[in-house]
């Protein structure tokens, strides 16, 4: 009697248990759905014919799909050039960083002077100051290097991260024992040889990590890069695209087109490198 | 001699990245410090020490206050929204971690995040618009009157505000995911065991417990909602298509006052309050930090 009774209600609860989470992955589907639509219908929309766009409601696949908006920015504006452009910055910016993080941050880890620990304190003390902050006296350098409108003006803002410095030196620290590094100078390898046959390879998920981090960084800049390319060739595509909303406010088909020709590669690549890029953003909320 | 040879390897191998730092952060933090205080218009060559004086322009300057109104309603909008949100869903998606279908959850929440400002921008230019957009569409259908969303004062900052939050929230809910795997599985069995429901154990266990990682991501969403330059610069063109004026943020400000009106000591004093309210952000993260490890 109890032994039935009690199946009966271990049954109920595992029946409760299905309906929550039914209920759950509903309430979470419908919101991922939600984020995503506005991108949905951005792309849908550059493949619509001028008609097509005022249509209620809005079709998320198009009835007649036509490329002429493509066509149109793509006469109208250097849209390729920009992408470009952007892609180029984000390349080089990605290799200083990874470069630069690398190398301080394992000296800072494993080389403990108190020099060393000064620097450490510039670094991290200099890591709050956003960037908006200082980029007016960093366009006055740039343009007394006379590298205005070009990618080297670009790159001035985007040669060192000191969180990638942090987080490298964070991985060296728990990654790396010291006793590796000592048996290897006990062999006699010099320190260049550690770093570059030891060192790195041990730290090829940080740096595939921040690599991912630092090219999203700068491929979505703004501000920097609005005040460095003033002249339309050497435009990112962000820069490229919020001036050229400007110039036509009305035509949403054309502006859709532009945007999603921009999207529909970075989303890609996101797609492709998000363990990456979830490790990297991740490691931004860990603390000591 | 060994010794002295590897030290001076460190510093051989750590001079380049210090001199880029050198030179492209603290010399220019220190130019916006320096200049805050002179009077410069690009065009003269002498740029005079006047103290103070930009600063208390500053208090007078209608725009300026109209900007760090704009940016902190901005701000503290985007953290109301956010904060919240990204709880929830981090909880939920904790929750259904082994579905098949938690990777696309997080996929699609974060992608909003990553996706390049301005052509995202784009499309909720599109859902706010007064004629075509579906967002009007949607308020008619109810009975609601459609609205100017773009150019009205109030309903452009809030357009802004929802941008914002629309990109902020990935983030936060990828931290906050990371801080919901940290937390030791065994509480939240013994709270089970006490009949404890799963609303319960989120509100009396993982809000408290969370409250390090809710610190740190308030923080970055307020920082990240200060320097709001590109989503106003998109939406929130004026009647007369210049772009970013109908909500005016901080940064706008600053480099209109810098290259428009070539007053780059004053634009450089702008910068500094930008700073000083970083500032303040992260020591009140630290001290509250500080008081939960001693307490």
């Amino acid at each position: 009697m109890s032994a039935v009774q009690s199946t009966q209600s271990s049954k109920n609860r595992r029946m409760r248990r299905i309906i929550v989470d039914r209920g759950i992955d509903l309430v979470l589907l419908v919101f991922s759905l939600l984020m995503l639509l506005p991108l949905v219908f951005l792309v849908s929309n550059g493949f619509k014919t001028p008609q097509e766009m005022l249509a209620w409601p809005p079709t998320i696949i198009p009835a007649n799909p036509t490329i002429d908006n493509f066509a149109a920015v793509l006469q109208d504006t250097p849209l390729l050039r920009w992408i470009f452009n952007s892609i180029l910055f984000a390349v080089l910016s990605t290799l200083a960083i990874l470069a630069t993080s690398s190398i301080a941050g394992y000296i800072l880890a494993k080389f403990r002077y108190r020099s060393l620990n000064v620097i450490f304190a510039l670094v991290l003390a200099t890591a709050i100051v956003p960037f908006e902050v200082y980029m007016i006296p960093l366009y006055f350098q740039a343009q007394s290097l006379g590298i205005l409108n070009s990618i080297w003006g670009l790159l001035l803002g985007y040669l060192v991260m000191s969180f990638g410095i942090f987080l490298i030196r964070q991985n060296v620290i728990h990654s790396i024992p010291d006793e590796l590094l000592e048996a290897a100078r006990i062999d006699g390898a010099g320190e260049l040889w550690i770093f570059f046959r030891i060192v790195l390879p041990l730290l090829r998920g940080a740096l595939g990590a921040l690599g991912v981090l630092a090219f999203f960084q700068a491929w979505t800049a703004f501000a920097w890069p609005m005040i460095v390319a003033t002249n339309r060739e050497a435009y990112t595509i962000e820069v490229g695209l919020a001036l050229f909303q400007t110039g036509f406010t009305v035509d949403l088909g054309r502006l859709s087109a532009a945007s999603a020709l921009v999207l529909i590669p970075s989303i890609s690549l996101f797609v492709i490198l998000r363990r990456n890029f979830v490790q990297g953003v991740a490691s931004t909320g860990l603390k000591e | 001699m060994l010794r002295r040879k590897r030290w001076l390897f460190a510093i051989l191998a750590i001079l380049p990245t210090l001199a880029i730092f050198a030179w492209l952060r603290m010399y220019p933090i220190f130019e916006t410090l320096r200049l805050s205080l002179h009077k410069w218009d690009i065009l003269s060559r002498n740029k005079p020490f006047i103290g103070l004086a930009n600063f208390q322009e500053l208090m007078t300057d209608r725009l300026f206050h109209e900007a760090l109104l704009n940016t902190s309603i901005i701000a503290f909008g985007v953290l109301i929204i956010t904060i919240p949100t990204a709880m929830v869903l981090a909880a939920l998606i904790h929750y259904r971690t082994r579905s098949r279908l938690s990777g696309f959850y997080e996929t699609a929440i974060f992608l909003p995040h990553v996706v390049s400002l301005v052509p995202a921008a784009m499309a909720w230019k599109w859902i706010f618009d007064a004629r075509l957009g579906p967002l009007n569409a949607v308020l008619t259908f109810f009975g609601i009157e459609p609205q100017a969303w773009l150019f009205d004062p109030t309903l452009s900052v809030i357009s802004v505000i929802v941008l914002c939050s629309w990109q902020a929230l990935g983030y936060a809910v990828l931290i906050y995911l990371v801080g919901f795997k940290s937390l030791p599985v065994s509480l939240y069995e013994a709270a089970k065991l006490d009949g404890a429901s799963g609303p319960q154990s989120f509100w009396f266990l993982s809000i408290p417990m969370l409250k390090p990682i809710t610190l740190y991501v308030s923080v970055v969403t307020l920082v990240s909602g200060f320097n709001v330059y590109a989503q106003a610069f998109v939406l929130a063109s004026d009647a007369q298509g210049a772009p970013g004026r109908q909500v005016r943020v901080l940064v706008l400000d600053m480099l209109e006052n810098s290259f428009r009106n070539y007053r780059v000591g004053y634009a450089a004093s702008e910068a500094v309050v930008l700073l000083l309210i970083v500032l303040v952000l992260t020591l009140i993260q630290f001290s509250l930090l500080r008081e939960r490890g001693r307490a």
